[in-house]
């Protein structure tokens, strides 16, 4: 026989193998899919898998790699007090670096190969912008974005995703209406994060002072950590008052590099980046930099130890999250978990998916939060408003009143309502 | 270059014997030769996708999508003896390219699945003309001046989509719309099945390309200019037009490579191209087994598998939780770092090489059992 002759009946043989397997598989795909219907991913009668991307490595990381596992803890604590509805909540965290592109790998880990029954929490607003079409396309519940971009409230396009933070804009216009009422006349600049954060929160600046209102804007990207040129420039134009919508890294590296420079305006700086512990350990030595720092929050300070949340929480940090040092995040991290259980249970013991976006669209939700949660049918951000904070002494407190607004033209508003007590066992009840 | 020397000279026998000049009956079974291992690798690749979960579908695809670039890359450094420390950013070049075609026809309304064909075609012309520029400039540098041109490329080029973030969207990036599988495969045609349909493709059509480049005359040139310049300039060849011509054929199936993961991911931002990329790059193509296109294969799968491999082995680790994120963070570079030593150590052919000695091996004891 010729060489040539083999090799030809070999690679017929070879194909044909190959076209029965396919035949096979096709059909077999066909029978499986059509068996598994009706069943929800990621739920079981003893389990619910819930999965998230976060930053526990990269720029993003001080600080906020502390939010999953205080998530984690508080699920450990609802799931030893007999879960929801007899279902143990089971968190994996995914590490995305704050990188754009490892969020895309991970959500997909996440939904096609651990088929998680929801995305909670996902962190970023560059990162988890990448996956919005990605989750709707697989009927994803995304819930709870750790961002406050105004992308989540899109209940139009992306029915599935529901916001966590205050809108950025909503924070640009609570941040600037107190500098427009407490400091007059000073000159405001503003440094943001080059993306929807940074523009999102430049927005509402300009709504209390116009276009025209802020002297100099610059902007960072967190692959560079000099941010020499931008503080600069702000000392170069006189600044009195620097906004801040920067994560925790780059508020220390801001005013760090203005110490340096001998630049000293007032800083007021976004929700996500104003976190005192954060800063400090930043900061090392130099943390009485941040003395008179303004920040916005909007859930209970961690110092506030007559708050019964920060009991709790503190309780629950100390039996399930190895005692971890309580800061900011840690609150973060347990008021998200306790938003989480008050949705399952609110969606009630059939879980599914249409049934979790449902009973979060109705919303009335009420929680450590000291305003209220937005949630509606056609409103998915989270929530409405937030209180100022300042560093007076080394230790960050509230200070006047809570505020809310909307992310138009409306008005500044006052919010007065005192926020709920905690359950006595610290577990939401269902309706 | 001690690895491309050390590599070659097995290689350098099959070629010299299936090239032969004045042997039409020989040259006339390599293209059939190729196409039949082309045609029997997608059919596999078919039934694989049916088979296969759709996450290892869409990792598989994200294999083909490198194995694009590996490969364009292994020819310029293993069979053209040029290093390039820039090929993350030729990637990039063609990302974008897709992101602004497929958001420019989105914006104009012009839907259609063949429009995808377009952007990759758009994506592959605007990597060779980058491509073209920094092969003129590499045909006239050497050694350590060629890879610090490449690597000024691989710095510049992120940097850029920063820069002009009015056009690129910084750091976050650009969507990259893409149209969902069609209808005619039925309403609930995974889409990851898809995917991995399209990357395969290309990259299959390009591995063709490369392998009958490589068996071709141009391909005896790449070797002769690498082995010894002065020797090719003698037997009459320019040498400075045949490394820009490789320099310009890796770039275009980098251009591809980038282009298909953006595809995949349905986004670009530079955070996936960055100078890690391009390193990662190089030495997916030493360990696989420079200057071959099965050694590009295994290079892809590692620059896929390694990420999830050291997150499983974190995983399995019970550490402290913040010194299992840090070993997460780092356990990749570390890992492909110790395996690039030990391969250069035990296996200086790469995993390919390693492959077709032990092939040997194994054929030589069945011969000698035999007799």
């Amino acid at each position: 026989m010729s060489p040539m002759h083999r090799t030809a009946r070999r690679g017929l043989a070879i194909a044909s193998t190959i076209v029965l397997l396919i035949a096979t598989a096709a059909c077999g795909d066909d029978g499986g899919s059509g068996s598994s219907r009706g069943n929800v991913p990621g739920v079981t009668d003893t389990e619910i898998l819930v999965g998230t991307h976060m930053p526990l490595t990269g720029p993003a990381a001080a600080g906020y790699s502390k939010i999953a596992p205080a998530t984690k803890a508080y699920f450990d604590y609802v799931n030893a007090n007999g879960g929801v509805h007899g279902r143990k909540i089971n968190y994996k965290i995914m590490d995305d670096g704050y990188n754009p592109a490892n969020t895309q790998q991970v959500v997909r880990q996440l939904v096609l190969q651990d088929k998680v029954f929801a995305i909670l929490n996902g962190l970023g607003t560059p990162t988890h912008t990448g996956v919005l079409d990605f989750l709707k396309t697989n009927r994803v519940p995304d819930l709870f974005v750790a961002s406050g971009s105004r992308s989540w409230d899109q209940p139009e396009k992306y029915p599935g995703t529901f916001g966590f933070n205050p809108d950025y804009t909503v924070e640009g216009k609570i941040l600037a209406q107190h500098v427009k009422t407490a400091m007059p006349g000073r000159k405001v600049c503003f440094l943001g994060q080059d993306d929807d954060f940074g523009r999102d929160s430049l927005a509402g600046v300009e709504k209390i002072f116009g276009a025209d209102g802020v002297a100099v804007k610059q902007t960072y990207v967190t692959s560079n950590t000099n941010v020499a040129p931008q503080i600069g420039a702000f000392k170069a134009a006189g600044c009195q008052v620097v906004v801040l919508a920067t994560v925790p890294g780059f508020t220390a590296l801001s005013i760090g590099t203005a110490a340096r420079l001998g630049f000293k305006p007032q800083w007021v700086v976004s929700n996500v980046g104003a976190d005192h512990p954060t800063l400090s350990k930043q900061l090392g030595e130099a943390a009485p930099l941040l003395e008179g720092m303004i920040g916005g929050n909007y859930l209970p300070m961690q110092n506030d130890t007559a708050n019964p949340w920060i009991q709790l929480f503190t309780r629950i940090n100390k039996e399930h999250n190895g005692n971890a040092e309580f800061d900011g995040n840690t609150v973060y991290g347990m008021s998200v978990g306790y938003l989480f259980v008050q949705a399952l249970l609110a969606a009630g013991k059939d879980l599914t998916r249409e049934g979790l976006l449902e009973a979060v669209g109705k919303g009335g939700f009420q929680g450590p939060g000291l305003v209220p949660l937005r949630f509606s049918a056609d409103d998915h951000s989270g929530y409405g408003g937030e209180r100022l904070t300042r560093v007076s002494g080394g230790v960050q407190s509230y200070f006047g009143p809570a505020y809310e607004t909307d992310e138009a033209d409306g008005a500044v508003n006052e919010y007065t309502v005192t926020p709920v007590q905690p359950p006595a066992n610290g577990v939401p009840t269902g309706n | 270059m001690s690895a491309t020397s050390a590599a070659t000279p097995p290689q350098e026998r099959t070629t010299a014997a299936a090239g032969r000049p004045g042997d039409p009956h020989r040259r006339g079974s390599t293209l059939l030769r190729h196409l039949a291992v082309v045609v029997v690798a997608g059919l596999l690749l078919l039934g694989v996708s049916y088979v296969v979960e759709p996450f290892r579908n869409f990792q598989l695809a994200t294999v083909a999508a490198y194995l694009c670039a590996t490969a364009g890359l292994t020819v310029l450094t293993g069979l053209n003896g040029q290093l390039s420390l820039g090929h993350g950013a030729l990637m990039a070049t063609g990302a974008y390219t897709v992101a602004f075609c497929q958001n420019a026809f989105y914006d104009r309304g012009v839907t259609g699945g063949s429009l995808l064909l377009v952007s990759l075609a758009a994506a592959i012309v605007a990597t060779v003309a980058v491509g073209a520029v920094v092969g003129v400039a590499a045909a006239r540098l050497r050694g350590p001046y060629l890879a610090g041109v490449t690597l000024a490329v691989a710095v510049v080029v992120p940097a850029l989509t920063v820069t002009f973030d009015g056009v690129f969207n910084g750091e976050q990036g650009l969507s990259v719309p893409v149209e969902p599988p069609p209808l005619a495969l039925g309403a609930y045609f995974p889409y990851e099945r898809w995917q991995l349909w399209i990357a395969g493709a290309a990259t299959l059509l390009t591995l063709l390309l490369l392998a009958n480049l490589v068996r071709s005359r141009y391909g005896r040139t790449f070797r002769a200019v690498r082995d010894d310049e002065v020797a090719a300039r003698l037997a009459g060849i320019h040498v400075a037009r045949t490394q820009v011509l490789a320099f310009v054929v890796s770039a275009a199936t980098a251009g591809l490579g980038g282009a298909l993961l953006a595809v995949l991911a349905q986004s670009v931002s530079p955070g996936a191209f960055g100078l890690t990329l391009s390193l990662f790059l190089l030495m997916a193509v030493v360990i696989g087994g420079l200057g071959r296109l099965a050694g590009a294969f295994w290079g892809a799968v590692l620059l896929v598998a390694l990420p999830d491999l050291s997150h499983s082995v974190t995983e399995q680790l019970t550490l402290s939780a913040a010194a299992a994120q840090r070993l997460e963070g780092n356990l990749p570079l570390a890992i492909f770092g110790i395996t690039l030593v030990v391969v250069m150590l035990v296996a200086p052919g790469g995993v390919q090489g390693l492959l077709s000695r032990l092939g040997r091996a194994l054929l030589a004891r069945l011969r000698a059992g035999r007799s």
